[in-house]
């Protein structure tokens, strides 16, 4: 918001340049320069073309921009990419092993857990996240463990299925 | 967001020097925080100093038996580290009543002391607020003010700290170092930070040009007898409205020491020396956990729209110190309060 700029009577500062930047994405090695205020949600969706990954509130309180940096779940509209220089990120186009569905893929769906799709992405990586954290176990963990993620249609029931599914608990 | 300059500190010392250089310049580690509120132009930094690539990121044992937590731990790290598992689960319990996961993932220890207010007048731009614009008014004790403060607000402010981290660890007597231009120092967490009198735009007694470098908990972790119990709108990833860190050394049914913090009530995590003598040397039960309750709630005032905050937190005090007394802490899965 650039009038932002202008109220504060600030010096002009000399126009920030472009930071080049490399990031593995799904196991690909992307390089491509960013101004420093692109988010790492928005280097993947308008620098890489991976829209799977989805911009909800941009603030981080929904959840759908959930993808995996260095195998840890974070919301990709919190940071920014210059600050991801060197990792490793896995969006929900990244799960899918030579053609085979992850199994939590598989398991969203095989319990339907969801309706309109948008937050999915953003479900499905947050959940592969909790599976590989081993933490979680009980219906009320997993529903602890998911509340980053949020579900307009309300299809939370499945989606905690769907997650005992992929972990192989139950149902 | 308005356009900055942004840079990454290669040490400690290169980061002083950098943020005491540039004008308008801001410190980035985890970032959940920070970029929110400069989305919202809340936050105008000139630059952005990265600090996320430091080494403060080890939790290491003390000569004298405590924890030193590198400021750039990240909470979910800490909350699962087996020390702190094991000997402070207080704070891994208040830190898993805080925020999402993801965040978690993000967040660092440093970054949680100096998370601003979620006050809604503070992010609206559109509002007076004398924590953003300072003179500009407070919109908050004339508005909607259900979620503010009880205790010790000032004509100026009525916001309350968010975290819940801090509520643990100013109940644990946590020290937090910090690196400065005129070199290290170290602060007790009570004072840490700041009530908001007539200067609420400054939060904490961090200078200007300080970096947080670590945060030290004493030996005493208070393993047996804790618990951190978070009353918020709804189940989970919400903002408390009344926080209670409780933990207790008892003997024989006797209280030997007692801790004692609250959430969700005021400009800083809140804990009253006076409440915690109270108990000292009394049976752990009802009477006393009241008795300690109404002492830390005789000088709460409320505002217009969060009058109920003071039977709450009455009642969530008794029952926290309750739980810790039983040896049940709170689960941070299962709400069912017992």
């Amino acid at each position: 918001m650039q009038d932002g700029a202008a109220q504060s009577g600030a010096k002009p500062q000399p126009l920030p340049e472009k930071v080049s930047v490399t990031l593995t994405v799904n196991g690909t090695e992307r390089r491509f320069s960013v101004l420093p205020w692109v988010s790492l949600l928005d280097a993947l969706r308008d620098h890489l073309d991976l829209t799977g990954t989805k911009k909800g509130c941009d603030h981080g309180q929904c959840g759908a921009c959930t993808v995996l940096v260095d195998g840890r779940r974070i919301n990709s509209c919190l940071t920014l990419a210059v600050m991801r220089d060197g990792a490793h990120v896995t969006t929900i186009e990244g799960l899918a092993a030579n053609g085979a569905l992850d199994p939590l893929q598989q398991a969203f769906i095989d319990h339907d857990a969801f309706q309109c799709g948008y937050c999915t992405p953003g479900q499905i990586c947050s959940g592969v996240g909790l599976i590989a954290e081993g933490r979680a176990k009980s219906a009320d963990e997993i529903r602890e463990f998911m509340s980053g993620n949020i579900c307009r249609c309300g299809a939370y029931p499945n989606i905690v299925a769907a997650i005992q599914q992929a972990m192989g608990t139950k149902p | 967001m308005i356009p900055f300059q942004y840079t990454r500190a290669n040490n400690i010392a290169d980061a002083v020097r950098l943020i005491a250089a540039t004008s308008g310049a801001k410190f980035i580690a985890g970032g959940t925080n920070l970029l929110d509120l400069m989305k919202d132009n809340v936050e105008r930094p000139t630059t952005l100093i990265d600090i996320s690539r430091l080494p403060l990121t080890s939790v290491e044992e003390t000569a004298s038996g405590g924890l030193r937590i590198g400021a750039l731990v990240p909470n979910s790290d800490l909350a699962w580290h087996p020390l702190i598992e094991k000997r402070y689960p207080l704070l891994a319990s208040a830190i898993l009543a805080g925020a999402s996961q993801q965040l978690r993932n993000m967040a660092s220890t440093g970054g949680n002391l100096v998370q601003r207010t979620r006050c809604a007048y503070f992010y609206d731009t559109a509002t007076p607020c004398n924590k953003r614009e300072p003179g500009s008014g407070c919109s908050a004790i004339s508005g909607v003010n259900r979620g503010h403060a009880i205790l010790g607000a000032s004509t100026s402010c009525i916001a309350t700290h968010p975290s819940d981290m801090c509520v643990a660890l100013v109940a644990l007597d946590a020290t937090v170092h910090v690196t400065g231009p005129n070199g290290a120092r170290a602060i007790p967490f009570a004072d840490f930070h700041r009530l908001a009198g007539d200067t609420p735009h400054i939060d904490t007694n961090l200078g200007p040009d300080e970096i947080i470098t670590s945060i030290e908990v004493p030996a005493k972790g208070f393993a047996s007898n804790h618990s951190y119990l978070k009353i918020r709108d709804r189940m989970s990833y919400a903002f408390a409205l009344i926080s209670v860190a409780a933990a207790l050394e008892l003997k024989d049914g006797m209280i030997q020491e007692a801790r004692l913090a609250l959430g969700g009530v005021a400009h800083k995590p809140w804990r009253n020396p006076a409440a915690e003598a109270a108990l000292r040397g009394r049976p752990a039960d009802e009477a006393s956990f009241a008795g300690a309750a109404d002492l830390l709630l005789r000088d709460a005032r409320p505002q217009a729209h969060n009058g109920f905050k003071l039977d709450l937190a009455r009642r969530a005090i008794i029952r926290t110190l309750s739980q810790a007394a039983h040896g049940t802490p709170q689960s941070q899965s299962n709400k069912t309060i017992q």
